[in-house]
């Protein structure tokens, strides 16, 4: 059914710190080889050890340079995957109810065995969180890893999504943004967690921790800086002849 | 976007078929017999072959029934119904003109309504898309609608009726380029919003994600034919509207009006492929694109 829920019971979805994540692709791999053996079809590799790679990946890590007025530019490594919208226009504009929400946990999946592979939803999505494979035909993204996450025959730690397990930076979190007073909400509070593209009113679940304010040099007082200054600058008297002198010998530069 | 030919194809042809079928289920030619068989016969082959045309880019085409089911949220649903019912209540509606030389007018006029919401429901497929601001506005389905009314006539043989409405559509060609050479500029979207880092500074793409291509540049990103935009506009325009209206001015016979039609049509379908072509999905801007 692709009419999207009043609401969900909880809002399961990830939250990304731009400041931590170092841009090592790690949750790239990580989620490409969970979820190719896993939830629905393969992610398919086109001509991938070719001239001209492609491939069906869940999850990729963008890297942004911003350039403030003043000061050094910054570069901000942006790991991007679906972000579980509450208004989800991939989901209404699915034509055969293959892409729906769901209402306890509010994740978006694709019921792959509806698909007609029309690509409408991928059209839809501002972020670029779908994509269709080229050999199954069927849309895939990011199932925020509902394979893993109730999962009972994982140990406990590794009921979370495959990504947020193998960031080595800790920059991914995983948790309820609907309950105020999960770990990751209380994040977002602190850290003023903020939507991508809000204009577009997709009401995104997962949110992005804004990079923190880069530490400033300042003007230090250096006390020794007097007693340290060089006395000559170049070298006089006796010594002086003899720099020249080298200098002058074969082989010999100064 | 990629300008796919089997979208160009489905909505350039398809759009025709359904304008000449709202035209012949108005009553318009007024025709019986031998002559409205030729009629219906190009509407639906016009129609029809488009909409099969447009399954071929499905990656699963064998399961095309199911989109039949999400009509209360999916236009693409819709126009799939709107569709099935224009052509199964224009069937017997033809069938009363060219076997029985009755005219059964309110079939006709149901299925004159269901003609033209398929092409009102092909264009809200667009039309509903806020990802790419260059089809988010009332002026694309105006745009679709009055293609598909002005061919409609043209291939009906209205002569006067067409002369107006490819007139009219010629107008609102011109308005939809001029408000959508802005839309993205005016959409409000841009590297910083994307990104969530515009109130910090300027935003650049340092590095893809990836070497290689990926199925969102390939489907998304379309630089390429863009270039030549300015060139095909004047070339599509002028095949679309001016020469069949001078055409029609001039030697509004049967010869006449199949060569107004044939440039219509090629014209038309110009304008669709720069329709897909010029535009820009805001999921460029992660890859500092349009
Ligand atoms: S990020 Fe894209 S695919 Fe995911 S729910 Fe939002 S619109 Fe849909
Ligand atoms: S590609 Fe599949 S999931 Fe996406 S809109 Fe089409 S049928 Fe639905
Ligand atoms: S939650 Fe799972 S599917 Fe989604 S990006 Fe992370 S690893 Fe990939």
């Amino acid at each position: 059914m692709t009419q999207l829920p009043q609401s969900t019971d909880r809002k399961m979805g990830l939250v990304i710190d731009l400041d931590t994540c170092v841009g090592c692709h790690a949750c790239v791999i990580s989620c490409k080889g969970w979820n190719t053996e896993n939830y629905g079809a393969p992610l398919s590799d086109q001509d991938a050890y070719g001239s001209d790679p492609s491939g069906t990946f869940l999850n990729r890590v963008h890297s942004f340079e911003v350039q403030p007025e003043q000061g050094h530019a910054q570069l901000v490594h942006f790991p991007k995957s679906c972000l579980h919208c509450e208004d989800a226009p991939c989901v209404t504009v699915c034509p055969t109810g293959a892409s729906y929400k769901r209402v306890e946990d509010g994740i978006v999946l694709v019921n792959e065995s509806d698909c007609i592979g029309c690509g409408l939803c991928a059209w839809s999505c501002p972020y670029g969180a779908r994509e269709l494979d080229v050999t199954e035909g069927v849309m895939k993204k990011c199932t925020l890893c509902v394979d893993r996450i109730y999962n009972e025959n994982l140990e406990e730690v590794d009921r979370v999504p495959s990504c947020v397990r193998t960031c080595p930076a800790g920059a991914r979190h995983f948790g309820d943004l609907g309950d105020p007073n999960s770990e990751v909400s209380k994040l977002v509070d602190e850290r003023g967690g903020m939507d991508l593209m809000p204009e577009m009113g997709t009401k995104p679940v997962n949110k992005y921790l804004p990079p923190r304010p880069k530490d400033t040099i300042e003007e230090q007082i250096d006390i020794l800086a007097p007693l340290l200054a060089p006395v000559a600058e170049e070298p006089q008297g006796f010594m002086g002849w003899l720099d020249k002198a080298l200098d002058k010998l074969p082989g010999g530069n100064a | 976007m990629h300008p796919a030919p089997s979208v160009i194809v489905f909505t350039t042809l398809s759009g025709l078929g359904f304008g000449l079928l709202l035209f012949l289920g108005l009553g318009y030619p007024d025709v019986t017999g031998w002559v409205a068989f030729v009629f219906f016969a190009i509407a639906y082959a016009l129609a029809v072959g488009g909409l099969m045309a447009s399954t071929f880019h499905l990656g699963h085409p064998e399961r095309a029934m199911k989109a039949f089911t999400q009509w209360r949220s999916s236009w693409l649903s819709r126009e799939g119904w709107c569709a099935v019912i224009a052509l199964l209540v224009m069937a017997p509606y033809g069938a009363g003109l060219v076997f029985l030389d009755t005219s059964y007018t309110a079939l006709g006029l149901i299925g004159a309504l269901f003609s033209l919401l398929t092409v009102f429901t092909t264009s809200m497929i667009y039309t509903q898309l806020k990802t790419i601001p260059r089809w988010n506005m009332k002026l694309t389905p105006a745009m679709f609608l009055s293609f598909s009314i002005a061919g409609g006539a043209l291939l009906a043989g209205q002569v006067d009726a067409a002369m107006i409405l490819l007139a009219i559509a010629a107008l609102v060609q011109l308005a939809y380029w001029k408000q959508g050479d802005s839309a993205f500029a005016n959409s409000g979207t841009d590297m910083g919003t994307a990104t969530g880092l515009g109130s910090r500074g300027k935003v650049r793409a340092f590095e893809p994600p990836h070497t290689g291509t990926n199925y969102l540049l390939r489907e998304f990103v379309h630089v390429v034919g863009r270039k030549h935009a300015a060139k095909l506009r004047v070339i599509s325009f002028t095949l679309a509207f001016v020469l069949p209206i001078l055409i029609l001015l001039l030697s509004p016979h049967h010869f006449g009006a199949l060569i107004a039609v044939l440039s219509h049509l090629a014209g038309i379908a110009t304008s669709r492929w720069l329709f897909f072509a010029q535009a820009e999905h805001v999921v460029g801007l992660y890859y500092g694109k349009r």
